[in-house]
């Protein structure tokens, strides 16, 4: 009953998006129509019924509903609660589910709330809404029925993969989904002000939460999704540019150019035409990326998706909204006026050359990541790696990053380079002084060398626009930029800091002798074999000494679980202020010893707290930004009301 | 990033016929032993992380357990110690594994796009600054 109450909720909304599409596309032509009025009501029902849908799906998860095809495909009557509710999206079908859920909500959030735009264009932001979601509907009603029965029940669920049941994994797919989603949302205002022509500041004050919120969720997904690599791995890599890896850099790369394009439209009414771009093709991104991971393309835990029906249906989906777009905005772009202008050195120029900048990074990741599949279909196998991502993306990042830390202390529309040559001078001599120290510390690659410049020039630069103001009455979003541009310079700093500095040792040890690697004396004291729920392992117990300071316990394992079977390290990790100690240990080595894998790496985790800080930004130009727009909403509304009273008072 | 990690373990396990077999032998010696000389040993830390571990997918042979990187690894270091030239190992490994197993594409018939386009990127990044600029500077 549940099942069914929960299908039958899905083809209303279904149905819903339709009307909603084309109640929306109806009163293009015909304002006044009496089915105008029905786009906004059927967004809002739209979202709660597939809400509700949801729900039923969680409730078939938690009971275990064996006789629903996909929970006894993925669940088991004797998983942990946690582990059987987010086992609801830990499957294709309860993915794709989730991410319509996410969609419909945002879509009655708009409906509810958004006032700021002309009515039209709203009606056609709803409609491109519900043009995107009716695809995904048709993608899980008539090819990834969530809800399908079993003609008998099974006797016990298949149980989920041990791997997936991690508590990172509950959440990274929610978290990577609602900032696709957000950009889905974005894509929607594009194309909406695109139809009727109208962009200005309202829409992008309109678009900009949903940037911002997409891109704090990419953000957090990311830097969780790197450490999790990180630890989980045990050989101390952090990113490896795997397809998957790239699939959600892209959308943060396009989102990224996005959210300042759309401040520069918010704030100064240019860059009309490129914003409403760069919405068409964040959200393109993200169609990618979930085409990479999900169609089966790629061979991954990801790609739940093996069927090739399922493949080429998110394939088609891809192509007709980024075509469609790109066809929409090549006929309209036209009669989108570019806006505003403003002279080189100008916040707009340097936001300008980030966005070109970001753009160009955005294609070089996009082209190493397709190139090799493009090969592939001709039966050429080429691998396209960190050795040529990180040289020739630099050509880019590295104007993009200088430009960066002096950008936010020029002024909009037209300043002069000599009004901030003071500060310029700070920076440039801190980034050469920078340089000149890592050149003579020793021998790094040249990327290292100059990321760690930079990353110090950047710190630096970052809290300039601080500079003579009086700190309380800076305004929060203000403090959101330089929170965020401060967190990029940590984190660039870890990520040189990692490459340069980082120590390794490989060594076959007895019990109770040291090896030694960076400041750390590491000791084996004993090995021992444990057994978990579902595992067994070998267990060694290090004791690492700092300097001959402090002494840090570690305990790592090499798993071995049993159903099914499969042999995982389990590295540890001791942390430090100014880096990290990370030790695995492997194979017997034969006469009574046993091999140690140890790295020190120091300031590795200014990487991740680097993009803690980056998301903290973001969240705080969200509050701020948020906060502007409801003074703004009250001002309008007492203005109205003043307008009203003087009004009635006035003699007829 | 989930699936390097399933990968890492799908090389560990995915092989499970052909290592139980190599398992039975030791690894290679110095798959997971440094060479002595801190130079060489940094050396071939460089060209292992720019090779493909062949039986994973995306991870270089010096982040994997796959006991074919193993041996890989093994090869690298044993033929920096006996003087070899990282290129001349990379070349090595090439003409045996075919391009896939270079993480460092190199400009040929195939992988030409890979370079002309950053190229033109670059070119179409100034040209539209330029263009942009231009016109405001009027």
């Amino acid at each position: 009953m549940i099942a069914e109450l929960g299908l039958a909720a899905l083809w209303l909304a279904a149905a819903l998006a339709a009307l909603q599409l084309i109640a929306g596309a109806l009163s293009q032509r015909d304002e006044s129509g009496e089915l105008a009025s029905l786009a906004r009501p059927a967004a809002i029902m739209q979202g709660l019924l597939a809400g509700f849908a949801f729900i039923m799906l969680l409730w078939l998860f938690a009971v275990t509903d064996l006789s629903v095809k996909l929970v006894a495909d993925n669940s088991h009557s004797a998983k942990p609660m946690i582990f059987k509710l987010a086992g609801t999206w830990g499957n294709h079908e309860g993915s794709m589910l989730l991410w319509v859920t996410v969609m419909a909500l945002a879509g009655s959030l708009i409906a509810l709330l958004e006032r700021r735009l002309p009515e039209r264009t709203m009606q056609a932001t709803l409609a491109a809404q519900a043009f995107v979601g009716l695809g995904f509907y048709a993608f899980l009603l008539l090819s990834s029925n969530p809800f399908e029965r079993l003609p008998e029940p099974a006797l016990e669920g298949a149980g989920l993969n041990p791997l997936l049941q991690d508590i990172g994994l509950a959440f990274h797919p929610p978290t990577l989904y609602f900032g696709y989603v957000g950009l889905s949302v974005a894509f929607s205002f594009a194309v909406g002000a695109l139809l009727t022509g109208r962009v200005g500041p309202d829409f992008a004050r309109a678009m900009r939460p949903w940037v911002l919120g997409a891109w704090i969720f990419l953000t957090l997904g990311i830097t969780a999704g790197s450490y999790w690599a990180y630890y989980e791995l045990g050989w101390g890599g952090w990113w490896f540019w795997d397809p998957v890896e790239n699939a959600s850099l892209m959308p943060w790369l396009a989102a990224t150019a996005l959210l300042h394009s759309v401040s520069v439209l918010a704030a100064r009414d240019a860059l009309r035409a490129w914003t409403i771009m760069l919405g068409v093709v964040a959200f393109s991104m993200s169609m990618l990326g979930t085409f990479l991971v999900r169609s089966g393309i790629l061979t991954s835990v990801h790609a739940f998706a093996v069927d090739p029906e399922r493949g080429t249906f998110i394939l088609a989906l891809l192509i007709l909204y980024v075509g469609g777009a790109l066809l929409l905005f090549g006929l309209k772009a036209g009669s989108v006026a570019e806006g505003e202008r403003f002279s080189v050195t100008s916040r707009e120029g340097a936001l300008v050359f980030n966005n070109v900048m970001l753009s160009a990074i955005l294609g070089i990741v996009l082209l190493g990541t397709l190139y090799p599949l493009l090969t592939e279909a001709f039966d050429v196998r080429v691998s396209v790696g960190p050795p040529y991502f990180n040289p020739v993306g630099a050509i880019f990042t590295i104007p993009m990053l200088i430009v960066m830390a002096i950008g936010p202390l020029l002024r909009w529309k037209g300043d002069s380079i000599r009004r901030i040559k003071l500060p310029l001078a700070i920076v440039a001599a801190i980034m050469a002084a920078a340089l000149l120290l890592v050149i003579v510390m020793g021998d790094y690659s040249i990327l290292a060398m100059l990321g760690l410049a930079i990353a110090i020039g950047l710190a630096v630069g970052s809290f300039m626009p601080l500079r003579g103001r009086n700190l309380r009455r800076v305004p929060i979003a203000t403090w959101g930029m330089v929170v965020a541009h401060f967190g990029l310079a940590v984190a660039l700093f870890g990520m040189a800091s990692e490459s340069a500095f980082s120590e390794e040792r490989l060594a076959a040890v007895e019990i109770g002798q040291s090896a030694q690697v960076g400041p750390w004396t590491v000791t084996l004291d004993q090995v021992k074999p444990v057994a978990g729920p579902n595992w067994t392992a070998i267990q060694g117990d290090l004791s690492a000494k700092y300097e001959g300071g402090e002494t840090a316990i570690l305990k790592p394992q090499t798993r071995n679980f049993w159903a099914p079977e499969q042999e995982t390290t389990e590295s540890t990790l001791a942390t430090r202020w100014n880096g990290q100690l990370y030790a695995v240990i492997g194979n017997e080595a034969g006469q009574g010893r046993w091999q140690l894998r140890l790295w020190w790496k120091p300031f590795v985790t200014f990487i991740w707290y680097g993009g803690i800080l980056v998301a903290l930004g973001g969240l705080l130009a969200l509050i701020g930004r948020l906060r502007g727009d409801l003074k703004r909403r009250h001002a309008k509304a007492r203005l109205e009301e003043q307008a009203r009273y003087r009004d009635e008072e006035a003699p007829v | 990033m989930t699936r390097a990690v399933i990968i890492a373990i799908a090389c560990l396990l995915g092989l499970a016929s052909i290592a139980s077999a190599q398992q039975s032998l030791p690894p290679a010696p110095l798959a997971y032993e440094q060479l002595q000389d801190p130079a060489q040993e940094a050396a071939a830390q460089d060209l292992m992380q720019t090779l493909r571990c062949l039986k994973c997918q995306s991870q270089s042979i010096a982040d994997s357990d796959a006991p074919m990187a193993g041996d890989m690894r093994h090869q690298v270091r044993s033929r920096i110690a006996a003087g070899e030239e990282p290129e001349a190992i990379r070349a090595w490994l090439v003409e045996r594994y075919g391009d896939y197993v270079s993480y460092a594409p190199t400009v040929s018939e195939t992988t030409w796009p890979l370079f002309a386009i950053p190229l033109m990127l670059l070119v179409i990044a100034l040209f539209v600054l330029r263009g942009r600029f231009r016109r405001e500077a009027k």
